[in-house]
């Protein structure tokens, strides 16, 4: 079933297996989130599900928002998502209704999508893992600059400047990334808690998106179908 | 709605306190050890106790470590394991060495009868006489023999 659920990541620890191995998780607070459109085909041209998440004073948010949500019979949400669906499961969903960690159960893995850390201007050492210059060898006061960007026959084909995309220094981090296939350790339905294996991008408190995981290779792929045949 | 950072750790805590082991002893750097650690072989279970010097603990909490040295046939071996594992029965305090650092690792270089640490003394009786304990670091008065088969 596709589903999403929006929440903040908590912070990491670390759990115990059945058979006492240490998991490095990720405990996650999801939820709960509440369906505030349901999208036909009728009227927007594709089925989906939007959902919010956190309860904000409304005098933060805004009079659409608030008018919005309303519909829903909830007061203004602090982050809306949508999340395509088929269009017979569209049924399943309904206005004001609420979602959460129960809804993964049964599923192993998800995607955990969060906003990275912001880590400022950086230079290509660090932002695109280049190598820098020699230490020594009578290098001077260039150990980390990127060296050549290009010459005039690399550029040829680009119209004469440089290659677009070129990988040099400048701000890095604070964009949205997408953690694929961590397994679900546990799903805590009590504290609307999700602990996945692993870390997950961005800080403490950040908001973060959970789905079924999407794409799987081999192993994950094998775990799933064997899970399914039970 | 929103959690403060407060709340943040007090959700961390609630994971962990299931785990957390409320009966350990009070551990300390230098000590003679028994670990008692949980073999699952197949469907059998049993227990193995390991007897060593504690000669490392780092991280607190879910992260609390201990690194144990024993020497078997003049061969170090050390392992490490996090003090809440379910793999630990049980830990047990033997003696209780006289380590001056909460790192003992300067015992991997030892040889022979330095590799021992003086039993730790406690009490009236010892603070009065400090300068005694001082001058004869080499001649430890109650010498112990840690992890001899």
């Amino acid at each position: 079933m596709a589903l999403s659920l929006l929440g903040r990541k908590v912070g990491m620890t670390r759990v115990f297996n059945d058979a006492g191995v240490n998991v490095p998780v990720t405990v996650l607070a999801l939820g709960p989130c509440v369906v505030t459109q349901v999208r036909s085909k009728e009227k927007d041209g594709y089925t989906a599900v939007q959902i919010g998440f956190e309860e904000i004073k409304a005098r933060r948010s805004t009079i659409p928002v608030i008018g919005h949500d309303a519909k829903a019979g909830v007061g203004p949400q602090r982050v809306h998502r949508e999340f395509r669906v088929e269009e017979k499961d569209a049924g399943n969903y309904s206005l004001g209704q609420a979602l959460t960690v129960k809804d993964f159960a049964g599923t192993l893995f998800v995607d955990v999508i969060g906003t990275s850390k912001g880590k400022g201007f950086q230079g290509t050492m660090k932002r695109w893992h280049f190598k820098g210059q020699y230490a020594s060898h009578g290098t001077e006061r260039k150990h980390r600059s990127p060296g050549s960007i290009g010459s005039l026959c690399s550029n040829r084909g680009f119209g004469g400047g440089l290659a677009k995309g070129k990988k040099m220094a400048g701000h890095m981090g604070a964009v949205r990334r997408t953690c694929r296939s961590l397994d679900i350790v546990r799903i805590d339905e009590a504290n609307n808690l999700l602990l996945v294996k692993g870390s997950v991008p961005g800080a403490n408190t950040g908001i973060i998106e959970v789905r079924p995981a999407i794409r799987l290779y081999r192993g994950k792929a094998k775990k799933v179908a064997d899970a399914a045949k039970k | 709605m929103s959690q403060s950072a407060k709340s943040q750790q007090s959700i961390l805590e609630s994971v962990n306190t299931k785990v957390l082991k409320s009966d350990l002893p009070a551990l300390s750097i230098g000590d003679t050890i028994n670990v008692h650690n949980r073999i699952v072989e197949g469907d059998k279970e049993r227990v193995q106790v390991y007897q060593g010097v504690l000669i490392a603990r780092a991280g607190r909490g879910m992260t609390d470590m201990i690194t144990v040295r024993r020497v078997v046939d003049e061969v170090g071996i050390e392992r490490v394991w996090p003090v809440n594992s379910p793999l630990i029965a049980k830990i047990e305090v033997l003696r209780h060495g006289d380590a001056r650092r909460s790192k003992l690792y300067y015992l991997r270089d030892r040889v022979g009868k330095s590799r021992r640490l003086r039993d730790r003394r406690r009490g009236l009786k010892n603070i009065e006489v400090p300068g005694e304990t001082k001058h004869a670091p080499a001649a430890p008065a109650a010498s112990t023999e840690p992890a001899k088969q």
